[in-house]
């Protein structure tokens, strides 16, 4: 607990003598006290065990073995074990496939949100609230339940099917499910609530006055969305996208349901290494792997939106 | 037509409220602007001059009549499409781009090149005195340059036609006193017409070559500042348009006589208006009047003398309850002392200074 400095700023009986800076102090670690507490708890804490179990050998029936071993790392990037297995480019085909697919999720969700946040923005003040209460409502229900739903509209004996059957569109049904499009369906399904608050937020505090600035000054439609109406939403944009993004990587519900045998994305690689394989280490190796990404691909963000604001305070 | 750079004929326009209600925001509208002309719409909220504004630079579809913008009828032109800019009452300055990128966006739209774009930015940025200010961030600026980089903005392009959208609301009184001279000193630069919105009349008053009075949607009066002052058309311009004291009643010779038994001398007009009529005294009409003195005069109770600088406001009550606004040069210290002390003044007015409205002349 060395994030609480507070031992050297409990009240005593000089008090009244604490300089502002240390009351300052100490006023802080009151306050950020208990979430410091909390994330070290139940966040570093388990980050730590993951990153001790990734290097770690696998016991014989689960669990794990208190030898160093970094052949779980091995395994995925091509130095395994000679002795029990071996390199497979599976793993990084698997991981790539997702990121395709999480990215992909990313454009779908924005695609639909992007212009309805405009219409709803539009709106009044109740049936914006009452939009906003709809999109919400996906909530109330499990996840489980509304993905089975998808089973059932998109099977070979399902809605779709049985309508373009009866139409005469066609002859045979469709293999709509446990495919990579009924992934993508399923995610964008689930993830759409996710994009659409950042992006809202940033699309309803939009200023109209500057579109009506730029047609005023020349600026056709298409232009002035590139130059004025996409620049302006973009932190929504961007939010939306990073916290779609990923949860879609890791996510596994939905390829398990919607995917079924055919389609495996990296977070059902997890969880099946340590629920059926129960080889705790190599799935802690390959959450660790999906972490390092986002990692990277996070501080990447802060760096560039981070010398983008620098810019900006040195123009002053 | 050669003089005249807006032409708007019969232009209408009507607003459904959320209630079903319909507002008609303009009233069949036939107004010229001249060539290098200062215009300034005038009226209270509601009037219509912003949706008049908004007609002109195409972000109002008019529901009848036509825009001719130089011979040109631009009515169903869309906002991008027209050679009219705009200096909007919150500035809207772009607040992702630098004041530079601000200033040359429509020259960046109409496809000029780069270098000559610089030039002609820190000319225009020159013009409204933020020289070498290209490169900060609008908020970075103050609310007076914020309102000249607007500016610099709208004229860039050298537009046929500038609108002003109250530009100036959102200043203080002193930087608001100097921008009304630097509008001016700049229009006539320029030499493009200005079309300014107001409420304030003052500002109409000190900046405009015309002023047009709107209320109802319709053009009340539209003529030079001087005349709309002395010479208001209805009691709705004569009471919008600085203070006043009106009395109507009926006309008799030289005397105009109110229901309640006074008599307002004024000079015979020449033209018959009607026997109906109200007669305007503007406060400043008024003076305190001298033992003797050759003018008729209205004796009043004063309510209350208010000190504002350059003259004191008399507020006073007539013997029949009429309310009379007068004002007193400050030089004139003694006499109002005087009548401080009695709370009684006889204010004379000169029958040449009565201004008469016919009663036919409508009013809002």
């Amino acid at each position: 607990m060395t994030l609480l400095p507070c031992t050297s700023s409990v009240p005593m009986p000089g008090v009244r003598e604490m300089s502002i800076a240390s009351r300052r102090r100490f006023q802080l670690a009151v306050l950020l006290g208990p979430v410091s507490a909390f994330l070290a708890v139940f966040f570093l804490g388990p980050l730590a065990i993951m990153v001790v179990t990734s290097l770690l050998a696998p016991g014989l029936y689960g669990g794990v073995e208190w030898t160093f071993y970094p052949h779980n790392f091995g395994r995925i990037l091509g130095f395994a074990d000679p002795m029990f297995e071996e390199f497979d480019p599976i793993y990084i085909a698997i991981f790539l496939r997702s990121v395709e697919i999480a990215a992909l999720t990313v454009l779908a969700t924005l695609l639909v949100c992007y212009p309805a946040a405009f219409c709803i923005a539009r709106l009044s003040e109740r049936w914006k609230n009452f939009c906003l209460f709809l999109i919400t409502l996906p909530f109330f229900t499990s996840l489980i339940v509304r993905l089975f739903v998808w089973v059932l509209i998109l099977r070979q004996t399902g809605l779709v099917n049985e309508m373009l059957l009866s139409t005469g569109l066609i002859e045979r049904p469709l293999d709509l499910i446990y495919t990579r499009g009924a992934i993508i369906l399923g995610m964008t399904y689930v993830f759409i609530p996710f994009m659409f608050m950042p992006v809202y937020a940033s699309v309803e505090k939009l200023d109209w006055t500057l579109v009506r600035a730029s047609l005023d000054l020349g600026a056709g439609p298409l232009r002035t969305f590139w130059r004025i109406i996409l620049p302006l939403t973009a932190p929504g944009i961007a939010g939306g996208a990073v916290i779609v993004f990923i949860p879609a990587l890791g996510n596994f519900v939905v390829p398990a349901v919607l995917g079924g045998a055919k389609v495996m994305m990296f977070g059902n690689l997890i969880e099946q290494q340590f629920l059926a394989a129960r080889n705790w280490p190599f799935g802690a190796a390959l959450a660790m792997m999906v972490m390092t990404v986002m990692l990277i691909m996070m501080i990447a963000h802060v760096v560039l939106s981070g010398r983008r604001s620098a810019a900006a305070a040195l123009a002053r | 037509m050669q003089n005249s750079i807006v032409r708007l004929v019969e232009a209408s326009k009507a607003f459904t409220t959320p209630e079903g209600g319909i507002v008609t925001a303009l009233d069949s509208i036939d107004l010229d602007v001249r060539r290098n002309e200062f215009l300034t719409l005038l009226g209270p909220s509601g009037c219509g001059k912003t949706t008049l504004l908004q007609a002109i630079s195409g972000f109002v579809e008019l529901d009848g009549g036509s825009i001719l913008i130089d011979g040109e009828d631009i009515t169903d032109r869309p906002p991008y499409r027209r050679p009219v800019n705009t200096v909007f009452q919150n500035y809207a300055l772009f607040p992702h781009m630098t004041v530079g990128e601000n200033v040359a966006y429509s020259l960046e739209v109409a496809g000029v090149a780069k270098p000559a774009r610089r030039e002609k930015v820190s000319a225009a940025l020159k013009m409204v005195g933020l020289e070498g200010m290209e490169g900060r961030r609008p908020r970075q600026l103050s609310g007076g340059q914020q309102q000249r980089v607007a500016l610099a903005r709208a004229i860039i392009a050298r537009p046929k036609l500038l609108l002003l959208d109250e530009p100036l609301s959102a200043l203080d009184k002193n930087l608001r006193q100097a921008m009304q001279i630097e509008l001016k000193t700049l229009q006539n630069e320029l030499g493009i017409s200005f079309i300014f919105v107001t409420h304030d009349q003052q500002e109409a008053l000190t900046m405009s070559d015309r002023v047009a009075v709107l209320s109802g949607g319709r053009i009340q009066q539209l003529d030079t500042p001087r005349a709309i002052y002395d010479h208001p058309v209805n009691t709705f311009v004569a009471t919008f348009i600085g203070a006043s004291n009106l009395f109507e009643g009926t006309l008799d010779g030289d005397r105009l006589m109110t229901a309640d038994g006074m008599a307002i001398r004024h000079q015979p007009c020449d033209k018959k208006i009607s026997t109906k009529a109200t007669a305007l005294i503007r406060p400043e009409q008024f003076f305190l009047a001298e033992e003797n003195a050759p003018f008729p005069t209205i004796d009043v109770d004063l309510d209350q003398i208010v000190f504002v600088g350059s003259t004191f406001e008399l507020f006073g009550r007539t013997a029949e309850g009429r309310k009379v606004i007068a004002e007193v040069p400050a030089n004139r210290r003694n006499l109002v002392g005087t009548v401080e002390r009695t709370r009684k003044a006889r204010l004379a007015y000169d029958p040449a200074a009565v201004h008469l409205i016919g009663a036919n002349a409508g009013g809002a």
